[in-house]
């Protein structure tokens, strides 16, 4: 244990440039993929409930994508785009759209009807009850969507070091192969925390934009 | 006194829905002048609420024409139609994640009048429904009971000073008590623009002596039709046919404590 202890010490002694250039690099990783779900998920979801004939497929289409396991859809995309940061956020994309797109369909359908009536009989546009009303009742769930997604990206981001991505996963990988246990610890920790962080962060956010709910 | 002006008119107005055997609005001639306080009575799904939503372009009727002073509704953009008049319903739909301000603001804001103008109405219309400015208007819909809440819900539709309220069942989930109290209020409140004419409100309700008490003239409605429009009192005495007389009746068993506008 003592031993343990030491060399994770003297790790981060000899390593502090290394890992907190790898932890930047999960962190912007983490950040790029987010950033393209919320987009994704969120324009889909709108599509899906705006066009309700298309939902089907659409949300079929990337459940199906979720399905495949994250490492196959990695490993797949160096045959399509080749190695780096590019394909890591493409493949990572896939697994975190379904659960914001699914929030936010649900989101969205669950605002109801009189709600959105009474707006349209006040006068509003179809652009403004969209904008006014049914968007940011909704957005509840579309945060709890992304919190789900969130915690999902900032674990997967850790193989995405093995298509050359780098990350806070090159520690435990080379933890693995070198058989040094306090490496595995860093790295596995290290992904932990930050995962916590920004389910942390995404809550004081969600608490904000409730409080006309808790008071 | 010279006549005052027809507010709304309906011509024939007849609306299906697809998939119904019969038409939930069937031939209906109306004419209402402007300053009535006119209500609706009838069972669910006699069409009430579908002639409340045509005169608004929520729905548009298949045959007939709706005329608001002078004006054919469909001639005008829906959007422009809807914020001239004032639109409450019995769930009343304040908007929960904005504050009671905000929510009374809502048509103002979409006329982009001025933030002292608006202010100003705000605090106004919170006065004029019978709450206190200074305690609700930072509050949010969900800290207020379910009477509060359709007090704002009033103030809300009476924003852009309106010339017509469309208001279907607004008290029809509220307390009996609470719900007498409204009736006045909505009564004081008609009475109260005394500076021009005033409004012409349009008043949904399954209530019997709600519908009497508050109506200058009331419509029973039954399967789409106009059964009768006449004054609360001449409907009382001389009911137009079976369906309004079996109303009466209904009354009458409830007991003898009704209050008839005259």
């Amino acid at each position: 244990m003592r031993e343990i202890w030491d060399s994770i010490i003297s790790y981060f002694e000899n390593n502090t440039d290394a890992y907190l250039t790898m932890l930047s690099q999960h962190v912007s990783i983490s950040l790029r993929v987010l950033s393209m779900s919320i987009f994704i998920g969120c324009f889909f979801g709108i599509l899906c409930v705006r066009f309700s004939r298309h939902q089907k497929w659409i949300i079929g289409t990337f459940q199906v994508l979720r399905i495949v396991p994250s490492l196959a859809v990695l490993v797949l995309s160096i045959r399509f785009l080749g190695i780096g940061m590019g394909p890591a956020i493409t493949a990572l994309t896939f697994l975190a759209v379904p659960p914001i797109l699914m929030n936010t369909v649900a989101g969205l359908e669950k605002v109801p009807v009189f709600m959105l009536e009474t707006a349209k009989g006040m006068g509003m546009t179809p652009l403004q009850v969209w904008l006014r009303v049914r968007l940011p009742l909704a957005f509840p769930l579309i945060l709890a969507g992304i919190k789900t997604a969130m915690v999902e990206i900032v674990a997967s981001a850790t193989i995405a070091s093995l298509i050359g991505a780098g990350g806070l996963g090159q520690i435990i990988f080379q933890g693995i192969s070198v058989r040094r246990t306090e490496l595995l610890l860093i790295g596995g920790i290290s992904v932990a925390l930050l995962s916590l962080i920004s389910v942390f962060l995404l809550d004081l956010l969600d608490r904000f934009f409730q409080r006309y709910k808790r008071i | 006194m010279e006549n005052p002006a027809v507010a709304i008119e309906y011509q024939n107005v007849v609306k299906r829905f697809k998939g119904a055997a019969c038409n939930a609005v069937n031939g209906v001639s109306l004419s209402i002048n402007e300053g009535e306080f006119i209500t609706i009575l009838g069972s669910s799904g006699c069409g009430k609420t579908t002639l409340l939503k045509m005169t608004n372009r929520l729905l548009d009727p298949d045959e007939g024409n709706i005329i608001l002073f002078g004006e054919n509704v469909r001639d005008v953009n829906e959007v422009l139609v809807r914020r001239r008049i004032g639109y409450a319903i019995q769930q009343v739909g304040l908007f929960p994640h904005m504050t009671i301000a905000a929510n009374i603001a809502t048509i103002p804001k979409l006329l982009k009048w001025d933030k002292e103008r608006i202010n100003a109405r705000v605090r106004e219309l919170t006065e004029l429904v019978g709450l206190d400015p200074g305690e609700f208007l930072t509050r949010y819909p969900a800290q207020l009971s379910g009477g509060q809440q359709q007090r704002i819900g009033l103030a809300r539709a009476l924003a852009a000073d309106p010339k017509i309220m469309l208001l279907d069942e607004p008290f029809g989930a509220i307390d009996a008590i609470n719900r007498l109290n409204l009736q006045d209020e909505l009564k004081r409140i008609h009475n109260s623009f005394t500076g021009g004419v005033k409004k012409t409100f349009l008043f949904v309700t399954h209530d019997i002596s709600e519908a009497l008490k508050l109506g200058t003239r009331v419509i029973v409605m039954n399967e789409g039709k106009v059964c009768q429009f006449d004054t609360p009192e001449n409907i009382v005495k001389n009911p137009a046919d079976g369906f309004v007389k079996s109303l009466i009746h209904t009354l009458r068993r409830d007991g003898p404590a009704h209050e008839v506008r005259k």
